[in-house]
């Protein structure tokens, strides 16, 4: 290798940059590779430790960059994209700062198991561990929260760890995989030569034959069952919705999902339970509760799942289909657990369930219990002549976009939690939430690399007024690409979810739960290029919507809802799944605050 | 409100790994990230070509939490295999140490009969000092110890657990 540090100290001109027609500096290695994995658009912020990347970026058009405000808007942008498309999201950010900042979206990708590959700048090796200007640990800050990562200390190294990096970012359970870049190793050269793809990364995809038939009998057997469905059927791409759709018309088995997974079974289907889980129908938590047979297809019985894990589906055999063993008996113990791909291991039931003949048990019985939880009309909320509720501004915004077969992006709290309710998916790739990590400000970001990965798509980022303010700074990302998204604000003035727990658990003490000074979301929008619409009537809720969709460009909503609307219905953490509470319940004094006490907040 | 404790149970496990800078970070982190114990942990290369390491955890917890411990451990990329030497049954356990005992005359004397009997060597002598270096199960290391505190021990270094399969056969 030449020598590194000299390179790093003086500046290489362009012209001196191959050394020999076999040699490529990192930077433009690292190009090459990106370009070979098919990558179109990376999302970064340039600094020092990348200034390299960045020039091999500017004389290079294969790949687009987009410029966000922060990088935690570069990763959550990444994970929109990636989410939308399939495809894996590529973030490009330096050291130090850079790469601390992006470590929210890298965990929150980690968690959902979102594709991404972050590339980070590095302070030079012969600086490293000297906390050298901008140097921070990037490796070992984000070693628990990655599924792999990687120092490269060589750039003969870098075309082997890229290749690897991709192939576990995007096989097996998919997850973020950081690369960390010296400065000197994007500068210095190496030798040209193809690599091997790297064997030790082999998932396992294909289900035990036993285990399938095993399943098929015992789906064929069941009087009450469910398929409890998750995030890891939309990562198992578009044919493993469209195989859900099948083995469900098979076994006639309704089927509730997750918040990561909606969309892989249509919505207002008969089959469809709507979600399940802390804040999901009470149709889907007792169909869980009372079913003899749970098949959980890519899904982790996640604690806002579950609920108290003594009283979760009680009576039923569980099947539990993942890519990952370690999700398997984390926190419920199950009966016939088959490690593969949702795709493949549903694929292989269906064929199984086919050549066998199997017929499902007459399931009318249980349809009409399920009848019977359906009409309590869990998603209910109190009408109000007046204010707008949240709810029913959701309800309008579902029907007035329904037909453009929109992308829908969320921040954390009640609006993300009404839009899982209220808003209809009929496909996958369509809902694009924080789920695991619960990350406010992931919405406008998600939203801008959805739009990117999906141009003529309506992308609508359904927000809360205290979690867009977040990553507010990414009004400009959008303005600079002239993207059209959509900001719709669900402003109660509260965070709401915050305000709704304080109200159930703290006796209404609003410790800092209002959302004091608010900026003016119009005059905030037209200061970014961007229309602003404000809608306060409910007479004006319709209209307000339409104009937003007929715009041709971003748009922020400052849609004025009523306050202290609680979601419902739901149970509480620690509580039974079944321990649901439900509009119509509660006690409405329990719901009021006098002018008074809002204004002290 | 009280926490609950489980009743525990102890496994020695045992993992091939590729030998790259940051992967005893990973392994050991990957234990406080998620609670789980490590009661000692070995590693070294093993391998001729310097790429591969073995890595002898000893562990506690329920028998849920060990599965748990497996699985996680297997989904690092590094991680070749993990065995469970306590689940795949019988298997030994050897760990060294080395212990420094100081004394004159009796205590002195007593110390080196007893290394004797359970087949301490001596790697290094003053006039006033012995280290021995035992190996063995570790309950014989302990007990060893137990008996030097009274004779003048300064100072004990034990490697943890390396553990094997018994038979013909690896695990």
């Amino acid at each position: 290798m030449h020598d590194t540090r000299a390179h790093f100290l003086a500046p290489v001109p362009a012209n001196k940059r191959r050394i020999a027609v076999t040699e490529r500096s990192g930077a433009d290695i690292l190009m090459d590779c990106l370009v070979e994995q098919g990558v179109e658009v990376i999302f970064g912020y340039p600094g020092g430790a990348v200034l390299p990347i960045y020039d091999a970026l500017f004389s290079d058009n294969r790949i687009r960059h987009i410029l966000v405000r922060h990088e935690a808007g570069a990763a959550h942008a990444a994970e929109g994209y990636a989410r939308s498309t399939g495809k894996p999201g590529v973030v490009l950010v330096t050291s130090g700062p850079g790469a601390t900042n992006a470590v929210t979206g890298i965990a929150d990708a980690f968690m959902d198991s979102i594709p991404m590959v972050v590339l980070t700048g590095q302070v030079a090796t012969a600086m490293i561990g000297t906390d050298a200007f901008q140097e921070a640990d990037t490796v070992g800050i984000t070693r628990h929260c990655t599924k792999h990562n990687y120092l490269v200390k060589d750039p003969a190294d870098l075309a082997a760890t890229i290749n690897e990096a991709f192939q576990i970012a995007t096989t097996g359970r998919p997850g973020p995989v950081v690369i960390d870049i010296p400065k000197d190793v994007q500068v210095a050269s190496a030798p040209v030569s193809q690599v091997a793809k790297s064997t030790r990364y082999s998932p396992h995809t294909i289900g035990a034959d036993a285990a399938i038939a095993e399943a098929v009998a015992m789906i064929a057997a069941a009087k009450e069952p469910v398929l409890y469905t998750g995030g890891g059927v939309i990562n198992s791409g578009p044919e493993a919705s469209a195989l859900l759709r099948e083995l469900q018309e098979l076994t006639g088995a309704p089927v509730t999902s997750t918040l990561m997974g909606l969309g892989a079974f249509p919505a207002l289907n008969k089959a469809w339970l709507g979600m399940l889980g802390m804040h999901g129908t009470y149709e889907a938590n007792m169909a869980m509760n009372r079913a003899d047979l749970v098949v959980a297809i890519g899904s982790r019985f996640d604690d806002r799942v579950t609920g108290r894990i003594e009283d979760f589906a009680p009576n039923a055999k569980k099947i539990h289909i993942d890519i990952d063993r370690s999700s398997i008996n984390k926190t419920v113990q199950v009966d016939l657990p088959i490690l593969g791909d949702c795709a493949m291991v549903l694929r292989q039931m269906i064929d199984l369930w086919k050549a066998s003949g199997a017929k499902p048990q007459n399931l009318g019985e249980w349809y009409a219990r399920i009848d019977g939880w359906r009409a309590r009309n869990s998603l209910a909320y109190p009408p109000s002549a007046e204010e707008i509720m949240p709810q029913l501004a959701v309800e309008r915004l579902f029907e007035l976009t329904k037909h453009h077969d929109p992308i829908i992006t969320t921040e954390v709290g009640q609006h993300q939690m009404w839009a899982a309710q209220h808003f209809h998916f009929f496909s996958p790739n369509k809902w694009l939430t924080s789920g695991g990590l619960g990350t406010m400000g992931y919405g406008l970001p998600a939203a801008i690399g959805a739009q990117l990965g999906n141009p003529d798509a309506l992308v609508i980022d359904i927000a809360g007024e205290a979690s867009i303010q977040m990553n507010i700074q990414e009004l400009g990302t959008a303005s600079q690409y002239r993207l059209p998204v959509k900001v719709f604000i669900l402003n109660n003035e509260y965070m709401g979810m915050v305000r709704q727990w304080q109200e159930l658990t703290y006796e209404s003490r609003y410790s800092n739960s209002y959302s004091d000074s608010l900026p003016d979301f119009v005059k905030l929008a037209e200061a970014y290029g961007w229309k602003g619409i404000r809608i306060e009537d409910l007479d004006d809720l319709d209209a307000g919507i339409q104009a937003m969709i007929d715009y041709d460009g971003p748009v922020i909503v400052d849609c004025r809802v009523a306050k202290l609307a609680n979601c419902l219905p739901m149970f509480r953490s620690g509580a039974a799944h079944t321990e649901m509470m439900l509009y119509g319940d509660e006690a409405p004094e329990a719901r009021t605050v006098s002018v008074e006490q809002k204004a002290s907040v | 409100m009280h926490i609950e404790h489980r009743a525990q149970e102890r496994h020695v496990l045992a993992i091939t790994v590729d030998n790259e800078s940051g992967i005893l970070a990973k392994i050991a982190g990957l234990f406080t990230a998620r609670g789980y114990n490590i009661d000692s942990l070995t590693v070294a290369d093993i391998s001729e070509n310097h790429t591969v390491s073995r890595i002898t955890i000893v562990t506690h917890g329920p028998p849920a939490v060990i599965d748990q411990i497996h699985a996680q451990l297997e989904r690092l990329v590094p991680v070749h295999k993990v065995s469970d030497l306590t689940e795949l049954g019988p298997h030994v356990e050897r760990e060294l140490a080395l212990v420094k005992v100081a004394g004159r005359g009796d205590m002195r004397v007593e110390a080196l009969r007893l290394a004797d009997v359970y087949r301490a060597k001596v790697v290094d002598s003053t006039t006033e000092s012995f280290i021995f270096e035992i190996t063995g199960a570790p309950e014989k290391i302990d007990a060893f110890v137990a008996l030097m505190r009274e004779l003048g021990l300064v100072e004990v270094g034990r490697t943890g657990i390396v553990g094997m399969m018994r038979g013909a056969n690896g695990a």
